[in-house]
């Protein structure tokens, strides 16, 4: 689980080959949004995973940050066709908020604070490659860009990277979100354009 | 228009939705099914364009419309809980 | 039925102010617009990409000629483009007219408040170039939010409107000297009097900003209040 030397990739990739088909780099990070911003306090923040029987674990700020913090640098594909290269996040590794945690549902739905949802399997939550993320670029993550906490699941469009992210519902069966409801694709693969529902 | 965090009103969803409906459609009336509160398509408040357009009630942010598009079609969903219509608009 | 794409030429282009430009287009085949639409402008970068937005009509239809009112944001994806890059001749493509709901007919007769904050004035001025035009002996009134004298567009035919035209101009940070009012954000007694010479069935206009549009409007209401005319008069306009 600990990270190593983040943001090593070995031999240089070109970037061509680092960006998905359809996707052209930005440098800066564009703000998208489906309603107004949400303004959170930390303090009033809480983070709660809900099982398919109604079981519920709950964190509040505090005792997120007491969790084990771990540094990404990883790239984010939008469906909007940017890319952006070599972010840099600080956050809580998704499976430690699911250590020992009973469950047969296949299926995850994103709460957000403001009313998003977005729904994803839950292997894709797992073994390393999703977050809680707090922090970005070394600052506290603004509101624009989901603070106080968001969704970080890098191998998805950004839109499954649910910003004011407050919990997680475990489900047997995939319940649609905001954006998989309205046209988008259940799943979201940049690296095989998975951008309509039909793709 | 510059800035992407803001909104627009329901005036700029005359374009988009004359690709799929025939009659212009921003004196559409409609009551918020949420907080009640009734006035035009024209009122309702804009987010977006990208990835989808969002269309909320102007008093309690109420998801009145989302409209999503890709080359050949259009996604319209009407409401908070109902399904998306796909247009064929090629 | 959908509006068809036509290709608009750009014929001429005029500052406003140090950021705010007139663009003339010719559109073949356009339809005739009301005051106070708008259109979609649509631009089509080499890859394919495309980027529409929405953009006010600042005078009445005149055959095939267009005139808009673009506001160039920095940073921004399109208006920067439109206002300073688009080389005169080349085309972009527009589909409209569009919206019913925000505009003034000539056959209106009642007397008119429109408020303008800022580039909000564009479709306001598509009306008042209409009601001179068509020789209408209403009153039209515009109150017209700025930050300072040189954030002014269409000074010279806003200045020199006639008896039926009615300016006040409103200067939030600077105001020119010897002005009578200081400067600052509107209030209910820069309204009190445009509206009091309002029927009860007196459209009232306002377009400028989110912030801008929801001040005026509770504003508005509040000064309707009292005196039995209905909020639904009210149709307004707001962008960024």
């Amino acid at each position: 689980m600990t990270s190593f030397s983040p943001g090593f990739r070995g031999r240089p990739h070109s970037l061509a080959q680092r960006l998905p088909p359809g996707q052209y780099p930005t440098e800066s990070f564009p703000v998208l949004s489906a309603g107004p911003t949400p303004r959170v306090p930390a303090e009033a923040w809480s983070f709660t995973v809900t099982t398919e029987r109604g079981e519920t674990r709950s964190w509040t700020w505090e005792q997120m940050m007491a969790l084990p913090q771990q540094d990404t640098v990883t790239d984010i594909h939008c469906v909007t066709r940017w890319s952006k290269f070599d972010t840099r996040w600080r956050g809580v590794s998704l499976d430690v908020f699911f250590d020992g945690l009973e469950t047969t549902a296949g299926y995850v739905v994103a709460d957000s604070y403001g009313g998003y949802t977005t729904s994803l399997p839950l292997a894709d939550l797992l073994g390393g490659r999703a977050w809680i993320a707090h922090t970005y670029d070394g600052y506290a993550l603004s509101p624009e860009h989901g603070g106080p906490a968001r969704l970080l699941v890098p191998h998805l469009y950004f839109w499954k990277s649910a910003k004011w992210v407050r919990g997680l519902r475990l489900t047997p069966e995939d319940d649609p979100g905001f954006w998989e409801s309205a046209g988008y694709h259940p799943y979201g693969d940049p690296w095989r354009e998975q951008r309509h529902r039909g793709d | 228009m510059g800035d992407p965090g803001a909104f627009l009103d329901g005036n700029a969803l005359a374009g988009p939705l004359s690709e799929i409906l025939s009659v212009e459609p921003t004196t559409a009336w409609w009551r918020c099914p949420h907080c009640k509160r009734a006035g035009s398509l024209a009122q309702l408040h804009l987010y977006g364009p990208e990835p989808g357009i969002t269309a909320r009630c102007p008093g309690c942010a109420y998801v009145a419309l989302r409209l999503v598009r890709e080359e050949d079609h259009i996604w319209l969903t009407l409401g908070s809980e109902s399904g998306a219509f796909r247009f064929r608009t090629a | 039925m959908a509006l068809a794409w036509l290709p608009a030429r750009l014929v001429g282009r005029r500052a406003q102010t140090a950021t705010a430009r007139s663009l003339v287009f010719t559109v073949p085949g356009w339809p005739g617009h009301l005051p106070g639409q708008h259109v979609d402008v649509r631009l089509t970068a080499d890859d394919g990409y495309q980027a529409v937005r929405s953009y006010s009509l600042a005078a009445p239809a005149d055959d095939d000629r267009l005139e808009l009112g673009v506001q160039a944001v920095s940073g921004g994806e399109v208006s920067p483009y439109l206002a300073d890059q688009l080389p005169p001749g080349e085309r972009v493509e527009m589909r409209g007219p569009l919206g019913n709901w925000f505009v003034w007919r000539p056959e209106q007769t009642e007397p008119v408040l429109s408020v303008a904050g800022g580039s909000g004035v564009v479709p306001l001025m598509a009306m008042i170039r209409a009601h001179r035009s068509a020789g209408s002996r209403s009153l039209f009134q515009l109150v017209y939010s700025v930050r300072g004298p040189e954030d002014v567009w269409y000074r010279e035919e806003l200045e020199d409107g006639g008896p039926f035209l009615d300016v006040r101009f409103l200067h939030t940070r600077r105001s020119p000297h010897g002005a009578a009012r200081a400067s600052g954000r509107i209030t209910a007694a820069d309204l009190r009097e445009p509206t009091a010479r309002l029927d009860p069935v007196s459209p009232v206009y306002v377009c400028g900003s989110t912030g801008f549009v929801e001040t005026v409007g509770d504003l508005l209401v509040e000064l309707f209040a009292g005196r039995g005319k209905e909020p639904a008069t009210i149709r307004t306009e707001h962008f960024g």
